[in-house]
């Protein structure tokens, strides 16, 4: 029989346990937003920004070139013809430049798309700054519609002298169910 | 007399190192040191860690079979009472950390290096696709697919495999030697990876991002890898062949390129007979279409539909067109009218049309396919 | 009845009669029970998958199954084995004897205790039924990986998502029950540091189930959300990311295999020093390293994603961290040796397969070490290399850990020794089956064979053979076991309560087999 001792035991409530469990299942939740601002913060993952505001004047850097190249992939469900006019164009830093990419509807039917754009070499993403780009929204093309989209960037007069060429990458997704909701 | 045994002799002993040679390859344990500068230092760094692991297990294991054949009772021997000492636990805490020290500075170099993507001299997207690879030379304007090109007889055990057995294709990814290579890496679809061993690149692609590697190849020849993300099925079967040339072969192999598409455009104009679209279409459907709908249009249903006999190839040409060319969001059926020039996709819609005993007698002309896809 | 004192008197009953005794019990004895016989039938099961792998892999060319179908085996051999094998297992072990270790009378929630095992075999067999549905079972990986797992998967991926919602509501409750027993019900004067490491490791375990399982949940709902309900968590297309799966996942899946080792720690450091009958050498520093390992364990997971496309910086933290886990399980093994060292060893099944742990969980390690370099991962990523180090810490591992827990215990739970001969032939017929299968896929690792291919290129014929003739004979071998495992239940030596040479815990103070209730009044511990 055991005598009488202190009890060595300091008691939890299973209750509080339960805290935890919801506690890390909302966290799971939380990586999702967390996620995007780090890589937001550092340009880590190659996403560039939103639209891009001026808001004083640019000062151009005359001494080095940077080599922007400009490619285009259709995602699988994606079979519009989608080309960039330029690919590939020799830009100052902190200088606006203009190019355009054609996108067609090859099908019968109305379908709606969006373009994700990706920088290679990551850390370059932070440094390229679109002031216009058909990026920013969906593309609802006719049967048959074409259309030329342009693209409005600088290149961040801050970009590390080691970055002398990047390229700007845009996959082309099929959005069926937004087509579908539109019609 | 010797002088006759000696070309004999040469004959015996090269096939022997050769046959050895093929032989020794089967049992190999090692990784590939490679052909790069880049694939030498990780097989060093491998080889570092390797022996350091091998001389830890040593004496640990030493020690503990020293301590089975020694300390075992049926010997007589009383055990001893020690359990404890702060000492030698801080001294085997120490000790391994510094051992870790020691490997990370090779490895922090070696991997700064594996980086460094900067100044390339070619740039090359690669996109994998389910299940293949597309290459697209930036800024050259060339373009193709690389398919796995081992028969179907040979993985169905009817044919005796080839000494590349899985590791062939179509069209190898062509390369300069002693140029910086810089390569982007995406996908169409699924993540897959995009690994050559002898170079020591492996990168995952992912659709909608861009990854980059770089390599430098100083010597011509042919190198072959793997796809390394699990992606669907045929994960297994659609390998990478890079072929590296001297500066002038490749330029020479690039100018054919460019010459090639431009005949693949001239091709496309001209009137094609139902016999001409169906040789070319045998050929486009056994690259593109028979892993999925196989080689005799039986498919895997339900998720790969048969083509012999379906509803699609013997009704309206007009339905058939739609569907290869613009795919069917939701199923495996990618859209190949991106994927696929005018000439193959009329050669391969006739051919699916006549083949197998479907025989609808119609076909389509590549100018008219290039039209629809033209049309506003 | 029994020769123990604890009567209280007014209601002293034997289990129930009859199989619906098995469906209410609250007995820790005998959910114990359920757990480790539903964790051999799933064993048996994903082994079986092994063998048709294997079958396959035989030779190159396609002879037995279709890739789609190899996919299956392989996402759900590896599923089966973690989720219904390993884990049930340990959760089982952790029923039979925690509670006996402690001194307490039972769990601490003895009917959440019923209701986390019995949602096990429901949940099972809803994963196994996808085997016959149109689109076959889950094809993409046990790892699962977006946009495989979510655009492009078969329709029976709902299913999964639901079967893994109950796997992970039974490993949490079952952790949550550990927890609050060890922490609420132990004998009063068993100070934490006075706890078996069988128990230490399980309370370390539990608190990492309850971190990480709502993870796993939370990324199986957005795979839901992103199929079902039309979002984007992993899709480019509307702002989202498929790394943004992996991360979240291996945040979950790297404590994961923590979880799936910890225990069998646990277990190696009971049976050695009772076979070299000298106490576990340096029990404080043990305690301490498992606790390292559990924590860094949280923060390593991006190892598994070296070719991702991480950054330099994260990619060489993640590198660092991995590393450093090393010197805790390190410290574990030396600590192992130590206590083999100047003791005087018998070579009993549990202690063969305790040592053999030790060495074989090494290699695995080493192997793990090498991985951990990132530069050189480039060449080992998804290869057989990879396969073979998480078979030789799985099998050699946390299987042997539980052999040998079974063999080691079995006596107190059924009162029959079993058959000492048939059980060292289970161990070197395992011992060497196991080796013939999973060292030659270093081989073909690093010559270059990729991860879940049903196919391969000529040069990794050779080696591929033997491991399949490896695996036959290991998977034969378990038969064996389950044999030697019924003989000794049925007419097996009696056991006595002590079953081995002066072995440490209180589970050994009571008569074999253990009474149905046991420590009903908390016993002394000195």
């Amino acid at each position: 029989m055991a005598e009488q001792q202190p009890n060595t035991n300091k008691p939890i409530k299973p209750f509080k346990l339960l805290g935890v469990v919801f506690g890390m299942f909302c966290f799971g939740f939380a990586l999702v937003p967390l996620y995007d601002v780090i890589c937001d913060v550092t340009g880590l993952n190659g996403k560039t920004g939103a639209r891009y505001e001026v808001s004083e004047a640019l000062e151009v850097d005359e001494t080095r070139w940077v080599t922007v190249q400009f490619t285009t992939s259709n995602n699988a469900d994606m079979p519009w013809e989608f080309v960039p006019t330029d690919v590939v164009l020799k830009v100052r830093p902190g200088e606006i430049n203009e190019t355009f990419f054609t996108a067609k509807n090859t099908t019968g039917q109305r379908m709606t798309a969006q373009a994700v754009p990706s920088v290679a070499p990551f850390y370059a993403a932070e440094y390229l700054h679109k002031t216009e780009c058909f990026c920013f929204n969906q593309q609802v093309l006719e049967a048959g519609e074409s259309i030329e989209m342009p693209l409005r960037f600088f290149v961040d007069a801050e970009i590390p002298e080691r970055v002398s060429k990047l390229t700007l990458s845009y996959t082309l997704f099929n959005l069926p169910e937004v087509a579908a909701n539109s019609l | 007399m010797l002088s006759k045994a000696i070309p004999w002799m040469r004959l015996s002993i090269g096939s022997f190192l050769l046959f050895s040679a093929s032989v020794k390859a089967d049992w190999e344990v090692n990784m590939t040191p490679g052909v790069t500068e880049v694939s030498q230092q990780v097989y060093d760094l491998h080889m570092i860690i390797f022996w350091i692991c091998v001389a830890i297990g040593a004496v640990v294991f030493g020690i503990m079979f020293w301590s089975i054949f020694a300390h075992r009772k049926s010997l007589g021997v009383k055990p001893a009472t020690f359990h404890e000492s702060t000492l030698v636990e801080i001294i085997w805490t120490a000790v391994p950390f510094a051992i870790l020290i020691g490997m990370a500075i090779p490895a922090t170099s070696a991997l700064i290096d594996a980086y460094d993507t900067a100044e390339s001299e070619v740039d090359i997207k690669i996109t994998g696709y389910q299940w293949k690879w597309h290459y697209d030379y930036l800024e050259e304007g060339v373009g193709f697919f690389s398919n796995l090109s081992t028969p179907a007889d040979e993985i169905n055990n009817l044919a005796t495999k080839n000494e590349n057995y899985l590791l062939e294709v179509d069209e190898p990814l062509v390369v300069p030697i002693n140029k910086k290579i810089r390569f982007l890496v995406t996908a169409n679809d699924v993540i897959h990876s995009w690994w050559v061993p002898e170079i020591a690149v492996k990168k995952d692609a992912i659709p909608g991002f861009v990854n980059e590697a770089w390599t430098i190849i100083p010597t011509p020849g042919i190198y072959r890898g793997q796809c390394a993300e699990l992606c669907g099925k045929d994960h297994g079967f659609m390998p990478i062949v890079v072929e590296a040339k001297t500066q002038a072969d490749y330029d020479v192999w690039l100018v054919d390129r460019k010459e090639a598409a431009a005949k693949e455009r001239e091709l496309r104009d001209k009137v094609w007979t139902l016999e001409g679209l169906m040789e070319r279409g045998e050929k486009v459907y056994a690259t593109n279409c028979a892993a999925c709908h196989n080689a005799d249009g039986s498919g895997i249903p339900p998720a790969f539909p048969a083509l012999k006999g379906s509803a699609i190839a013997t009704g309206p040409i007009e339905d058939h067109i739609k569907i290869v060319l613009d795919g069917k969001p939701g199923t495996y059926m990618a859209a190949f009218g991106p994927q696929l020039s005018p000439v193959e996709l009329a050669a391969v819609i006739t051919y699916e049309r006549n083949a197998w005993g479907n025989s609808k007698g119609d076909f389509i002309q590549p100018i008219d396919i290039a039209n629809m896809q033209a049309a506003e | 009845m029994s020769a123990v004192l604890e009567s209280h008197g007014h209601d002293h009953h034997g289990p129930a009669k009859g199989l619906m005794r098995w469906v209410y019990t609250t007995n820790h004895k005998d959910i114990g029970t359920l757990y480790l016989w539903f964790s051999f039938i799933m064993f048996l099961v994903g082994g079986s998958m092994a063998m048709v792998i294997r079958a396959e892999l035989f030779e190159p060319g396609l002879q037995i199954v279709q890739p789609e179908f190899f996919n299956q085996m392989t996402t759900m051999h590896g599923l089966i084995m973690v989720f219904g094998a390993v884990m049930p297992a340990f959760v089982g072990l952790a029923n039979w004897l925690i509670p006996m270790m402690i001194g307490a009378p039972d769990m601490a929630l003895p009917r959440m205790n019923n209701l986390s095992f019995w949602i096990l075999p429901f949940a099972f067999a809803l994963l196994l039924s996808t085997l016959f549905m149109d689109g076959g079972a889950p094809n993409f990986g046990w790892t699962f990986y977006a946009p495989l797992s979510t655009t492009y998967a078969p329709s029976t991926v709902t299913y999964f998502i639901f079967g893994v919602h109950i796997m992970g509501a039974s490993s949490i409750m079952g952790a949550i029950n550990i927890i609050a027993t060890i922490l609420n019900l132990r004998t009063p004067q068993m100070t934490l540091m006075k706890m078996p490491l069988f128990v230490w490791t399980w309370l370390i375990t539990a608190y990492l189930l309850i971190a990480v399982m709502p993870v796993l949940a939370g990324v199986v709902t957005m795979m839901l959300m992103d199929i079902h309900f039309g979002t984007s968590f992993f899709s480019a297309a509307g702002g989202g990311d498929p790394v943004l799966f992996q991360h979240v996942f291996w945040f979950f899946g790297h404590p994961e295999v923590y979880i799936m080792i910890l225990p069998a720690f646990g277990i190696v450091s009971q049976i050695i020093p009772t076979f070299s009958r000298k106490r576990l050498f340096g029990y404080t520093s043990m305690v301490y390293a498992t606790s390292s390992i559990a924590f860094l364990s949280f923060i390593v997971w991006a190892h598994h994603m070296f070719t991702v496309g991480l950054p330099l910086a994260g990619e060489l933290f993640f590198m660092y961290a991995t590393m450093l886990i090393a010197v805790p399980t390190g410290v574990k093994v030396f600590n192992w040796v130590a206590t083999m060292f100047k003791g005087a060893m018998t070579f009993e099944t549990p202690m063969l397969f305790a040592v053999s742990f030790v060495v074989l969980f090494t290699i695995g390690g080493f192997s793990g070490l090498m991985l951990a370099i990132a530069p050189v991962d480039f060449q080992y990523h998804d290869t057989y290399f990879v396969v073979a180090h998480f078979h030789y810490v799985l099998v050699p591992g946390a299987i042997f850990g539980i052999f040998a827990a079974v063999y080691y215990w079995l006596p107190k739970w059924c009162g029959n020794m079993y058959d000492e001969k048939l059980g060292k032939l289970h161990f070197w017929l395992s011992f060497v089956g196991m080796n013939l299968t999973f060292f030659p896929m270093h081989f073909v690792g690093l010559a270059g064979m990729p991860r879940r291919i049903p196919d391969y290129a000529l040069q990794f014929a050779d080696f591929n053979q033997i491991a399949s003739v490896g695996a036959f004979i290991f998977g034969a071998t378990q038969w064996l076991f389950l044999f030697i495992v019924i003989k000794a239940i049925r007419n097996g030596k009696k056991a006595t309560p002590e079953v081995w040479d002066n072995p440490e815990g209180l589970e050994w103070t009571i008569p074999s087999p253990a009474p149905y209730h046991t420590f009903t009044t908390p016993p002394d511990v000195k």
